[in-house]
């Protein structure tokens, strides 16, 4: 079975925000419709999105770090979203386990965005529906298009390439790599959601160097000792010969 | 959470609703078994089916305010498999249906005698229908508290309590509702439904104040640390992403102080509980009709009150990705 997913990298991403709007342009251009911007241009400006990056600051100064947040709608594998619909309009597929939302179908009762932990759904105040990320799916699977950009918007607006985006049942995928080597985890995984998206930590490369790999120990000749040979202003042998 | 008047009206009219057809049929199981020595009168069973079915209409016109869509609201009775809200949704019109069925057939007087006994126990066709309407009932307070209890991680609400808290509550508004119209059409019941009334609202009251020592003392499970995945003590939200406001920012916060929601919450205390019960007792002493519906009105309010404070108590993990702008 496939699950499609987003992995992000949170050492990478800059918060850029380049992710927020490309996704809000490509899906309010979109065949499934707009998503709304009220006052946009005024006073209390606000809409509908399917994707934020937020931002945390993580210790005591001065030994902060700060923290983007690129937040979404994760696939959960078991999405406690899905059950509680009472019409069916929100559904999880299972040919690629994208969470979606049958715009046609739904009632805007709100009841999936009470039981997702995570916040991850908007209703519009315009088509009065629930609202949430398709995973692009109206993109991803486009013949149309170069093989190379069928991908999520947002993953190919990343300019620091923190977004990853594949199968990550398969196990070669890249992202399944990028979470079984780098440390992928899961949002909240205390209630049992099993999020499809996942997150890469924060992580620090120092390098520690050693005295002993500066000078090596078993060198009995010590001819590091001696340095090159400096250059001499006569003309030499290369320059005189004719090969 | 921030509480939703649709859901609020829509949940507190269908209990009184439910409350007064379970005191109609209450009335009517005791003088079946001849437990109430008054011959009382069906058009009284039948008036007060039909006040409970008004209520449930009242409820469900309520409901449909909290939709986006009202006019597809018929596919919300598809997922029943799954969705609690589906079971209302389903569970309600049906209740309506019996209890439609049950106020006809005593004010038409269309009954057949089904069963009787020597000692004077008689069952009729209205009290089977009673009897169904009654599981009915049930069934749409357990749906109605389980679409709340259902959700697991709003902790608050994830208790049986909250499903106990519904039947009590509603039956309570409802036998007092039932107090004061036979005040008018059944003098002789008046005791009958006003003694249940108290003892009924009694433990409402226990249910009630359980649930909100249990709430006092919950643990969040979630917290920014596995909301965001970071392991460290301290991390402090710096932006939200946005400035102006979203869906996810308007239907889960109150936007009210600590202390308004104390207020609240010692408002419904007394006028769901104590202070019906001191009007009904008076009332009853003094077989006055007036201070019973003050009683009821003043229990209303009282779980008007009680429902808000339900919802903003709720605190939905969410919040925790929206705690700065």
């Amino acid at each position: 079975m496939t699950q499609l997913a987003l992995v992000i990298d949170l050492n990478v991403c800059v918060g850029c925000h380049a992710c927020v709007t490309s996704c809000k342009e490509w899906n309010t251009s979109g065949s499934a419709g707009f998503l709304t911007d009220e006052n946009p241009y005024d006073r209390d400006p606000t809409g509908t999105f399917f994707n934020r990056v937020q931002t945390f600051e993580v210790g005591e100064y001065p030994h902060t770090e700060t923290v983007h947040f690129p937040k979404s709608c994760l696939h959960c594998e078991d999405p406690p979203c899905v059950p509680v619909c009472p019409t069916g309009a929100s559904y999880k597929r299972e040919e690629d386990g994208i969470v979606l939302v049958d715009y046609d179908k739904c009632i805007g009762c709100r009841y999936c965005s009470w039981a997702c932990p995570y916040g991850m759904r908007e209703i519009d105040e315009t088509q009065k529906v629930m609202k949430k990320c398709t995973l692009c799916v109206d993109r991803i699977y486009d013949e149309t298009l170069p093989e190379s950009e069928r991908k999520p918007a947002c993953v190919l607006a990343c300019p620091t390439s923190a977004r990853l985006f594949g199968d990550v049942h398969d196990s070669e995928s890249v992202v399944s790599i990028a979470i079984r080597e780098e440390g992928g985890y899961a949002l909240m995984p205390e209630w049992g959601t099993k999020p499809a998206n996942h997150y890469l930590p924060r992580r620090k490369n120092r390098k520690y160097i050693h005295e002993d790999e500066l000078v090596r120990a078993d060198n009995p000749l010590k001819k590091e000792q001696r340095g090159p040979s400096a250059p001499v202003d006569e003309p030499t042998l290369d320059d005189s010969t004719s090969w | 959470m921030n509480p939703a008047f649709s859901v609020i009206f829509l949940t507190t009219l269908i209990g009184v609703g439910q409350g007064m057809f379970l005191a109609m049929f209450t009335g009517q199981s005791y003088s079946a078994v001849e437990l109430l020595s008054t011959q009382i009168s069906p058009v009284f069973y039948a008036t007060g089916s039909l006040i409970a079915l008004a209520f449930l209409i009242a409820g469900l016109v309520a409901s449909f305010f909290h939709l986006g869509r009202p006019e597809r609201a018929w596919r919300s009775a598809s997922q029943w498999r799954t969705s609690w809200l589906s079971r209302e949704v389903i569970v309600l019109p049906v209740l309506m249906a019996f209890i439609f069925l049950y106020s006809v057939m005593h004010f038409f007087a269309w009954d057949m005698l089904l069963f009787s006994v020597q000692s004077g126990a008689r069952l009729y066709l209205s009290l089977v229908v009673g009897i169904i309407g009654m599981m009915m009932t049930f069934a749409l307070f357990v749906c109605t508290g389980m679409i709340y209890a259902g959700i697991k991680f709003l902790q608050e609400w994830a208790s049986p309590l909250t499903v106990v808290n519904y039947i009590l509550l509603g039956t309570a508004s409802g036998f007092t509702l039932s107090t004061a119209f036979a005040s008018i059409s059944a003098p002789d019941l008046m005791r009958f439904y006003g003694i249940w009334t108290l003892i009924i609202t009694a433990f409402a009251l226990i249910s009630r104040v359980i649930s909100l020592f249990r709430n006092s003392r919950i643990k969040a499970k979630s917290t920014i640390q596995t909301a965001i995945g970071v392991r460290h003590s301290k991390i402090e939200q710096k932006s939200m992403g946005f400035m102006g406001g979203a869906a996810t920012t308007r239907d889960f916060f109150h936007h009210r102080t600590l202390l308004f929601l104390k207020n609240i919450k010692w408002i419904f205390l007394i006028l769901t509980f104590p202070l019906p019960m001191i009007l009904l007792w008076v009332g009853m002493v003094n077989t006055s009709t007036s201070l019973l519906l003050l009683a009821f009105i003043v229990q209303y309010l009282g779980l008007l009150a009680e429902r808000w404070f339900f919802f903003a108590q709720a605190n939905h993990p969410q919040n925790l990705y929206y705690q700065t702008v």
